[in-house]
């Protein structure tokens, strides 16, 4: 048995790495310790030929606190929702309008170019924060891995080219960009955008939690509807 | 640790209502909905929760690198259908974004121009 098969060595090496990526980051503001953490050890186990089933005798407890940080959701929504409840018409307008966007969009798309069924739904919870996402195509038919990373990469690039966009195209509302970019770029784009204003990080927090759970509960009558 | 204890709390609770009813939503999402349920009728006290909720989203990243090194699996997947999947992303990303940011921004605006035209109004009365 070699010793990566240990649940030491997936736990351990991972936090490592992260924690290295971390403080990385807080010298310079482009590292992505998400990305690039899962990307070294994904070099480490092709290199080293461990099997990734030994990395996740470790890796499968870290991935386990993604059930309470979902949960934890709660607490930004509840924080934020006095605040939101002064223009909550067009917020949750916002919100609901772009969740059945990015779903319609990601699948229509993906069928229309001749793509299969669960590539449509490994797609289409893409813009709900991602331990929701990945539930979401696990309960319709889609690879929750897949849907995990396309996530992050959603969440990465509208954080990027999100706000220079909307403000390009004449968005120049802080509430109207935050809830665009919390209900197309979860947890990544809120991070963004916090960075410029408090109140758009809590709109779109808010936004994110609320996308969540649209996304969810939209998902069933699409799937119903034959999708 | 109190903290933590209420949010597994939640998930078990989730977990067993998804378990049991069939319902088709995510078990996290069931336990995420009782527990914003819960803190709005104050069940639960924020102060009890808010440490360990925000270290939890705080380094919510690092508990999805396993998961993401998990689709190691699919990459001669995503080398052949890179194409489709490249295109419904990236438009699936971009008209969302677009179309809520123009929602919101008209409605708050037609809502402000709303409240000075009656705010003008009480003035002149």
């Amino acid at each position: 048995m070699s010793i990566a098969a240990d649940p030491l060595f997936g736990i351990a090496v991972t936090v490592i790495v992260y924690a290295l990526f971390l403080w990385l980051q807080s010298r310079m503001s482009w590292v992505q310790p998400l990305l690039m953490t899962s990307a070294v050890i994904m070099l480490m186990l092709v290199i080293l030929r461990i099997p990734v089933e030994d990395y996740q005798k470790g890796g499968s407890w870290l991935s386990f606190l993604l059930g309470p940080a979902t949960i934890a959701l709660g607490v930004p929504i509840y924080k934020n929702a006095e605040q939101i409840r002064r223009s909550w018409r067009p917020i949750l307008g916002g919100i609901t309008v772009g969740a059945c966007c990015g779903l319609l969009s990601a699948g229509l798309i993906v069928l229309w170019m001749g793509g299969t069924r669960d590539m449509a739904w490994t797609l289409m919870p893409k813009s709900a924060t991602t331990p929701i996402s990945m539930e979401v195509s696990r309960l319709y038919g889609g690879y929750p891995e897949l849907t995990a990373v396309l996530t992050v990469l959603t969440g990465l690039a509208g954080s990027i080219i999100g706000p220079p966009l909307l403000r390009l195209c004449g968005v120049t509302d802080e509430t109207a960009i935050g809830v665009a970019i919390g209900t197309t770029s979860h947890g990544i784009g809120t991070a963004r955008v916090l960075k410029d204003s408090e109140w758009m990080g809590a709109v779109s927090g808010f936004s994110m939690g609320l996308t969540g759970i649209w996304v969810s509960m939209l998902a069933l009558p699409l799937h119903l509807l034959g999708l | 640790m109190i903290g933590f204890a209420i949010l597994a709390f939640f998930q078990l609770v989730g977990w067993l209502i998804q378990r049991l009813t069939g319902l088709p939503l995510p078990a996290n999402v069931i336990g995420l909905l009782l527990f914003i349920a819960a803190l709005f009728l104050k069940w639960v006290p924020l102060h009890k929760v808010e440490e360990t909720a925000s270290f939890l989203l705080k380094y919510m990243s690092l508990f999805f690198v396993p998961v993401i090194v998990g689709s190691l699996a699919f990459f001669p997947y995503l080398r052949e259908h890179w194409f489709v999947i490249t295109g419904s992303g990236v438009i699936s990303l971009l008209l969302p974004l677009l179309v809520t940011g123009w929602l919101v921004q008209s409605r708050i605006q037609a809502r402000n121009n709303r409240q000075q035209k009656e705010n003008a109004h009480v003035h002149r009365s």
